[in-house]
């Protein structure tokens, strides 16, 4: 594995690791975007008005159980033969990683506005806010730390299954997987998995620092508090236990 | 759909979904048997509590393909050895269970816990006949978000070539024939539902005191 990152012919070109590093960021920013733009206002409203949410919930738990990669292949014979060679490949694939990133998404933001303190809300109404100041202003901040974390989630598993979807063919480090069994090459499988993991790792790290700094130190304080109270803070157990990243 | 082919198939295909099984449960035993100890140590110490769930945490961030690809040489096996899915899969059911077992104890009310103590129960008696059973339904929702996950990670290995369900779609693939796909699918949601009802159902029988309406 040290053999292949270390060769510089692996570094450049259409198939060099750079390239397909930049791929597999592209499509992880383009289908979060995408499953932000759908899950955060769904989530939210739901969470505000309490509506839906055990249908949410029951679909969020099937789309769990959906094999990926069955779906990914799925997709591609449905999809492939009505598109240009490219995009054949490229649309299935950000559709699956898109289906995947909204639960986490939208479960962890429903969940957090729901489990905002029904006092800061009342108080907030009682000084004259409006219900879209409400939610801006109270329910969101409050919420931001297990939106994140959802955020969190649904990051990991775009990176994950941007890497299983190169086996149809879709760019990205999971190539070096792929490509590396077709061949018989462990060092260049063994160079994508490490690196894989790295930018999942990252990412991780990343979402940490970003919640760190945005969240409002009222809610982090509170939150300090509580835990040298009692070992597991309230936060923890109203969090959605995620599955492991496909 | 051609019906005509899975008739043909399906010994194979049953063939298939006992592998499926067997590499989704043998990681979820294993994985309660040592996540149960680990669970332990973090509800008791205040000190390891962080560091205990930090780490499984970032167990959790490995892509499932990359840990399957990277245990080979830590473990001495080959690439398609069925061992390497067990093991991958039972490191992230310890990461997602160590946690759940941890606020399980932390669930129990601290009255219960007095009221057995004060009955004359020893400390490992309280841990193993009032702590744990009562915490049972955390420890189960934990068990059913982790077994569903483990079906739908399984048939990534279709990839390495090792057989269960996930054949199905790399042959369907390779054949661009839509029959194994569909069949493969509707057997993992099958398998992972028939799975998660076992796990409701377990709880169910190991906690009767709870009220039948409760249970989510």
């Amino acid at each position: 594995m040290i053999n292949y990152l270390l060769d510089g012919s692996h570094w450049t070109g259409p198939d060099g690791i750079p390239t397909l590093l930049v791929q597999h960021l592209m499509y992880t920013f383009a289908a979060l975007a995408v499953a932000a733009v759908i899950a955060i206002p769904l989530g939210l409203y739901i969470g505000h008005t309490g509506r839906g949410s055990v249908v949410v919930a029951g679909l969020a738990n099937s789309l769990r159980a959906l094999p990926t990669i069955g779906l990914l292949i799925l997709l591609v014979l449905i999809i492939a033969p009505s598109f240009p060679n490219k995009l054949a490949y490229l649309i299935p694939s950000l559709i699956v990683l898109v289906l995947l990133a909204i639960p986490p998404i939208l479960t962890n933001t429903y969940a957090g506005v729901r489990a905002v303190d029904q006092a800061a809300v009342d108080a907030a109404r009682g000084m004259g806010f409006r219900s879209m100041r409400i939610l801006t202003e109270v329910e969101i901040p409050c919420a931001l730390p297990l939106m994140l974390s959802g955020i969190r989630s649904a990051v990991l598993q775009i990176v994950s299954t941007a890497t299983v979807a190169a086996y149809i063919s879709l760019g990205g480090l999971g190539r070096l997987l792929i490509d590396g069994k077709a061949q018989s090459d462990y060092g260049q499988m063994a160079a994508g998995a490490v690196l894989v993991s790295l930018i999942a790792l990252v990412f991780d790290l990343g979402i940490g620092a970003l919640t760190a700094r945005v969240v409002s130190p009222g809610i982090t304080r509170r939150d300090r508090k509580k835990k040298s109270e009692k070992p597991a803070a309230t936060e923890q157990r109203t969090a959605v236990p995620e599955p492991a990243p496909i | 759909m051609n019906f005509e082919w899975l008739g043909r198939q399906s010994d194979r295909i049953m063939d298939l979904v006992g592998w499926h099984v067997l590499l989704s449960l043998i990681p979820l035993v294993i994985g309660l048997v040592v996540a149960l100890p680990i669970g332990w140590v973090a509800y008791r110490s205040r000190r390891l509590h962080p560091y205990v769930v930090g780490t499984a945490g970032l167990l959790y961030t490995i892509p499932s393909l990359a840990l399957f690809v990277l245990l080979p040489p830590i473990l001495g096996t080959k690439i398609l050895d069925p061992m390497n899915i067990i093991v991958a899969l039972t490191v992230y059911t310890v990461a997602l269970l160590v946690r759940v077992v941890a606020d399980a104890l932390d669930s129990v009310p601290p009255e219960t816990v007095l009221a057995a103590t004060a009955m004359g129960y020893r400390p490992y008696q309280t841990l193993l006949k009032v702590q744990l059973p009562v915490g049972v339904p955390v420890i189960c929702a934990g068990l059913r978000v982790a077994v569903v996950s483990n079906v739908s990670l399984v048939s990534l290995g279709a990839l390495l070539g090792i057989p269960q369900i996930g054949s199905l779609f790399t042959q369907g693939f390779q054949l661009r024939f839509y029959t194994p796909i569909i069949a493969g699918i509707a057997l993992c949601l099958v398998l992972a539902l028939i799975l998660d009802l076992l796990i409701m159902l377990a709880n169910r029988l190991l906690t009767p005191w709870t009220p039948k309406v409760t249970t989510s």
